[in-house]
């Protein structure tokens, strides 16, 4: 499979978006590397790099000259160093990933979660996700970027979110040690904040969760003789660990029912959030994500050959490029790998399709813990 | 493509997400499996309570029959699988091909399976001593003397998250359907062919097909079984066992570490039991947990070692179809490569000496398998940690102890032989209460009586002794 497939009218579109990228990356990389604007970790590694990203950066492809982005970077501090000089006087938020191993990686933020979780509110439909509506984050609190951009997607649409108490790092404690009866009632305190809040009349139309956590919620709530759609649930935003077609079709077939509408993402603290539509049985509930262009890109790399990208149709694994004004980070070989997909009319760039842990890691990591 | 769906209560499911098991010589995809999500089990066991009734409206006399019948088309009959059939001889090579058994160990393991089931009265009856079956059923009854009794069923469903590597743990839940206990079963990922051929005789043999559900998957899947079946049974190594230990809804199943042990009474005529130590040791390719690891005596150790090391050191792998194979193929990468490393990386300690060393190397790697030769290791004393280790292949350590230090240095022993006549040594053995199957006499470690509880009794688990008292108000 090769682009060719695409019609002319989506090949001009792919041609723009690239072309859109480069001019995004040449006006990134004089940001982050301009001695007034810069970020210290960069100006600092500027100094090591065999060549001036200045000059010799200008297009996306260019990027490779970089390497790959060593996630140990991220790992300690000084903060402040990755904060660009042009943003230093800002108010700054620091977001941690959830820290499966060792100390976690930190990303400093000041406005990229708003933008964002805008961008993705763009891809939600407002039938579902009506604007005003009141909002359940079901997911991780703690210092994750998640909870406060579900809370300021919410906001963006007009609506008040109520949120839960969630630590996964106990939760990843409690399954490493075994404490398996820890950790049902770890997720029963879990699930009965979510139904205290539910039962509330609080009007809550729209919930962000994750997969385990919406089978544990669904389960719950027809213990009690009601279901996800009685309770007056629309939409549902489900991300935070990898979602299977198999699962995500368990979940509109069994769990919610025809007027619940869902939206897989897929997305970390580093990226930022990449969306799908809505997976129907047409296509087999295949779950293809688009990452925010030209804010980040994702790419599905040779797993013997990380300078290589797989064809279309095959698995490899997944690298992440983040391009915005706050945090650049190049070709980052992601913990997951999936399948290559071809962009489309909505997407007119590269997707990724059946995302899961890295085979390489798989055994050592544990994941899908919330 | 053979596909084999998730069984819901006896309604077909085809999964979204599939695995494919494949041949460990060929690499040929054999069958296709449908791989459920931890939810489904979740959602499923809102039906436990009917697989349960459904089984209590056939009386279990009846059930026996019905199991009894099903022994005869596990072994015989040409059975439906997912989208084709099987016939008892595609069922041995689809087993051998995936797990790595010789054909003629899948055969002698229908046997088994076939006289577990044939004998199941007798069985039950054992395992009850002897308790009027309709108790069962009913939850109470009256004793011959007059006393009332009941045994309450702590679950309606048994949850089994099995293994890959051994086809013969399936004898320990064919009790259950004539329990009438449903069956949740999380089959192994290269070992899907048992749990599906047994339902399907079951269903064939009249069965309700409500009282069966078969779930493969994932760690997600097995973690689901044993959430919400309020009892189960699990299959996996030391850290497995230990997670479960004192928990009253897990029964877990590990490794046996099962020993012989010769009195210093009898260890002067070891020869006589060489047969029987080789047999335990061998049989089955060394995967049981019943297969002797350990061989404990207070002298002649160097030479029964070398005899054992003589009678096994030269046995070499041979295709899975050779009636003569005795060894096992490991068919998942790397398994037998990091056993082996461990094995030499033991031997190097004082006092430890490899005896099978002088016929070849223990590991033979293959294109897409490998194979560990039998090896038998010499401990000068109890101490190094090899002395009590256990491996999935013909593997022992013949230990020199003293004997009255041997009970206290042996660690938990699934299954103890021990060929002695010395009645204190007899009387410590009977009270060791880290020894589980006691044999005291020339009785190899792999020779079940089906009659006696294995690990403790399947019927304590799953039913309670409680008191109950009536009067004439009792209607059920």
């Amino acid at each position: 499979m090769s682009t060719a497939v695409l019609s002319s009218e989506l090949q001009e579109k792919v041609q723009h978006a690239k072309e859109e990228l480069d001019a995004h990356v040449r006006e990134i990389i004089r940001w982050h590397f301009s001695p007034d604007t810069g970020t210290p970790f960069w100006l600092e590694k500027a100094r090591e790099l065999p060549f001036d990203p200045l000059k010799d950066i200008q297009t996306f492809d260019d990027l490779k000259l970089f390497g790959h982005f060593e996630d140990d970077w991220l790992r300690g501090g000084p903060v402040r160093r990755w904060v660009p000089k042009a943003y230093a006087h800002r108010p700054i938020y620091v977001f941690e990933t959830g820290g499966t191993t060792g100390i976690p990686k930190t990303r400093v933020v000041i406005d990229d979660f708003r933008i964002d979780y805008e961008m993705f509110s763009e891809t939600l439909p407002d039938e579902y996700f009506p604007k005003g509506a009141n909002w359940l984050m079901l997911g991780p609190s703690g210092p994750r970027r998640l909870r406060l951009a579900v809370e300021h997607l919410c906001q963006y649409r007009g609506g008040i979110c109520f949120c839960v108490d969630l630590d996964p790092r106990w939760v990843i404690k409690l399954i490493k040690r075994g404490w398996m009866e820890h950790l049902r009632a770890y997720q029963d305190h879990v699930i009965d904040q979510a139904m205290t809040i539910l039962s509330a009349n609080h009007e809550i139309k729209c919930m962000f969760t994750t997969p385990k956590l919406l089978d544990a919620l669904a389960a719950r709530l027809e213990k009690e003789g009601t279901s996800i759609a009685k309770m007056g649930i629309t939409g549902i935003f489900c991300g935070g660990t990898e979602m299977t077609s198999q699962w995500i079709r368990f979940a509109i077939e069994e769990l919610l029912g025809p007027g619940v509408y869902i939206a897989p993402t897929y997305g970390n603290t580093l990226m930022g959030l990449a969306a799908a539509d809505m997976p129907t049985p047409e296509t087999g509930y295949k779950i293809t994500y688009y990452a925010p262009q030209p804010r980040a890109v994702v790419q599905v790399m040779d797993f013997d050959d990380y300078e290589k990208e797989v064809p279309y149709g095959h698995e490899g694994r997944v690298m992440l490029t983040t391009l915005t004004k706050e945090f650049f980070v190049p070709r980052f070989m992601e913990r997951d790998e999936g399948v290559r997909e071809l962009p489309c009319l909505k997407y007119p760039w590269d997707g990724v399709r059946g995302v899961k842990p890295f085979r390489g890691f798989a055994a050592t990591t544990t994941v899908g813990v919330y | 493509m053979l596909h084999i769906p998730i069984s819901r209560w006896g309604e077909p499911y085809k999964s979204l997400d599939i695995d494919k098991v494949v041949h460990f010589e060929t690499g040929e995809v054999l069958a296709e499996v449908s791989r459920a999500n931890g939810g489904l089990v979740e959602r499923d066991m809102r039906y436990a309570q009917r697989a349960r009734d459904v089984l209590r409206e056939i009386p279990i006399k009846e059930l026996l029959q019905m199991v009894k019948k099903a022994a005869d088309l596990y072994t015989s009959a040409t059975l439906p699988l997912g989208n084709g059939e099987q016939t008892p001889e595609q069922f041995v090579r689809m087993q051998s091909a995936t797990t790595g058994l010789p054909e003629h160990m899948c055969r002698f393991n229908m046997t088994k399976n076939h006289f577990v089931l044939n004998e199941m009265e007798k069985i039950l009856d054992a395992l009850t001593r002897g308790l009027d079956l309709t108790v069962l059923t009913k939850g109470y009854g009256v004793e011959s003397r007059g006393v009332p009794i009941s045994y309450q069923a702590q679950s309606p469903v048994l949850g089994l998250v099995l293994p890959s590597n051994s086809p013969g743990v399936h004898t320990l839940w064919l009790p259950i359907i004539p329990m009438q206990i449903g069956l949740v079963l999380k089959p192994g990922p290269q070992e899907p062919w048992t749990p599906y051929r047994m339902a399907n005789a079951f269903i064939q043999a009249g069965v309700p097909k409500q009282a069966i559900a078969i779930y493969p998957g994932l760690g997600d899947v097995g973690a689901a079984v044993l959430q919400y079946c309020p009892r189960s049974l699990i299959f996996g190594g030391s850290a497995t066992v230990e997670q479960y230990r004192g928990n009253p809804r897990v029964q877990a199943h590990g490794p046996g570490f099962s020993k012989i042990l010769i009195g210093d009474d009898k260890v002067d005529d070891w020869e006589r039991y060489l047969d029987l130590m080789v047999d335990s040791v061998l049989v089955n390719s060394g995967r049981g947990c019943i297969n002797c690891s350990g061989i404990w005596v207070s002298r002649h150790a160097r030479k029964i070692a070398e005899a054992l090391a003589e009678r096994m050191g030269p046995i070499m792998p041979l295709p899975p179809d050779d009636p003569k194979a005795a060894l096992a193929a490991f068919t998942v990468k790397g398994q037998a490569d990091a056993i082996n490393a461990e094995i030499d990386n033991d031997v190097k300690q004082p006092g430890v000496h490899d005896m099978t060393a002088k016929f070849g190397p223990r590991l033979v790697k293959k294109e897409r398998c490998d194979y560990l030769r039998p090896t038998v290791i010499l401990c000068e004393s109890p101490e190094p940690a090899i002395a009590k280790k256990e491996y999935m292949f013909p593997f022992v350590t013949v230990v020199q102890c003293p004997q009255e230090k041997m009970i206290e240095k042996i660690g938990p022993t699934l299954v103890c032989t021990a060929i002695t006549e010395d009645p204190k040594f007899q009387r410590a053995l009977l009270d060791a209460v880290h020894i589980d199957r006691l044999n005291i006499g020339a009785i190899p470690t792999i020779k079940l009586n089906w009659l006696q509880p294995h690990e403790g009794s399947i019927v304590d688990f799953l039913f309670r002794a409680r008191a109950f008292q009536f009067d004439g108000m009792l209607k059920v």
